[in-house]
């Protein structure tokens, strides 16, 4: 009773702190909604551990508990593989960003250099 | 000038070099006088010079950030230049410049005014998934901004100097959000948004950005982005 207590809490918790952050708008669509359907999952079976016990046995895992925590395990090395895709896709654009950065910059020095020669050959 | 108002056009476009030149030429055909900003969102084909050609200015994102992303851009150019009124119109073709005096002139008494379809105007129809998503975002939306609302994702809209500085600074990039959440905060914040009933046309050149396969997602985002947008702040 005491453990159910405190995971339910612990989800709602997490509930929580994500529809608060979804409502600031600190974070993005796509991964409120991951969060949020995770949650929809967990909350659940905080409250109630022995839910998955028959989906354990029938894929032969001792029991319930061992298998969400396998999934769970599976589930944040996914989360990570996906952090990481998503970084290198923000360090091709910042590269891409500075590539642009130092094209304005040579433009604008050329164009400079072009209108000072023109100057000091007119005067 | 449109109407005596200082008016940009703003075009996001992606991959739209069969059709940027017409519709380009089109608005400045019937709207002489106006600017037209096309902005160009990382595409890999030649719609940029196609528009500058055509006598856009053009704006070259350095990839793609979404039709959202563009139209922030959009509004930082309209509020950057003073302009008093930025009507945003797709690159395909399928909107008519010639209902743009029409939107201009609701501005006088709105904020945001939406061209839009379904509103006893032209003959284009949805059916599906798409069209119940349609039915769910007209009927909330239009409760949120006190008008009816038939065409809330539609891509055809004029927005006065209120409106240009709020959307300058804040613009969701998100899919959906662009047009869905962008209405929610805008009725929110007390601004008036109106709808004037337009006639679209057919696509063009290209291909559209969605399928039919893909209606059903759309319905589920829908009501996701909805739900978001309504609980937010
Ligand atoms: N800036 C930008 N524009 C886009 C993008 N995808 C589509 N567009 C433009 O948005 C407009 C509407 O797109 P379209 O595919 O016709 O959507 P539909 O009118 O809702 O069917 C067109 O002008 C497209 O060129 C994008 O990723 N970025
Ligand atoms: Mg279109």
């Amino acid at each position: 009773m005491k453990l159910t207590l405190v995971t339910g809490l612990t989800g709602l918790l997490l509930l929580g702190t994500i529809v608060e952050l979804l409502r600031r708008r600190q974070l993005r669509e796509k991964y409120g909604m991951l969060w949020l359907a995770v949650l929809v999952v967990v909350i659940p079976l905080s409250l109630f551990p022995r839910l998955l016990d028959n989906v354990a046995e029938l894929l032969g895992v001792a029991s319930g508990v061992s298998l969400v925590l396998f999934l769970g395990i599976v589930f944040l090395l996914l989360v990570c593989v996906h952090l990481s895709w998503e970084v290198s896709a923000l360090e091709e654009e910042t590269r891409t960003l500075a590539e642009d950065f130092a094209l304005l910059r040579a433009q604008i020095d050329a164009d400079r250099a072009a209108r000072d020669e023109l100057v000091s050959t007119d005067g | 000038m449109v109407n005596g108002k200082r008016t940009l056009i703003i075009i996001p476009a992606l991959n739209e070099s069969g059709s940027i030149a017409d519709v380009v030429g089109e608005v400045r055909g019937e709207l002489p006088g106006v600017d037209v900003l096309v902005v160009d969102d990382g595409s890999t084909d030649r719609t940029a010079a196609v528009a500058v050609a055509a006598g856009a200015l053009v704006a070259k994102l350095p990839y793609n950030l979404g039709v959202g992303g563009a139209m922030r851009l959009g509004y930082r150019y309209a509020r950057d230049h003073d302009y008093d009124v930025a009507i945003q119109i797709d690159a395909d073709g399928q909107h008519d410049p010639r209902y743009v005096p029409k939107l201009v002139d609701l501005l006088d008494d709105n904020d945001l005014v939406i061209g839009a379809r379904f509103a006893g105007e032209g003959d284009y129809t949805v059916r599906g998934p798409r069209r119940w998503a349609m039915v769910m975002l007209s009927a909330v939306l239009s409760r949120v901004a006190h008008t009816k609302l038939t065409d809330t994702t539609s891509g055809f809209r004029a927005a006065n100097r209120r409106v240009i500085d709020m959307f300058a600074t804040w613009y969701p990039a998100e899919y959906l959000g662009d047009t869905v959440e962008t209405l929610v905060h805008t009725a929110r914040r007390g601004y008036r948004i109106r709808q004037v009933p337009v006639a679209m046309r057919k696509r063009m050149a290209g291909t559209p950005s969605h399928s039919p396969a893909r209606a059903m997602i759309y319905l589920g985002r829908a009501f996701a982005v909805l739900t978001l947008a309504l609980i937010r702040r």
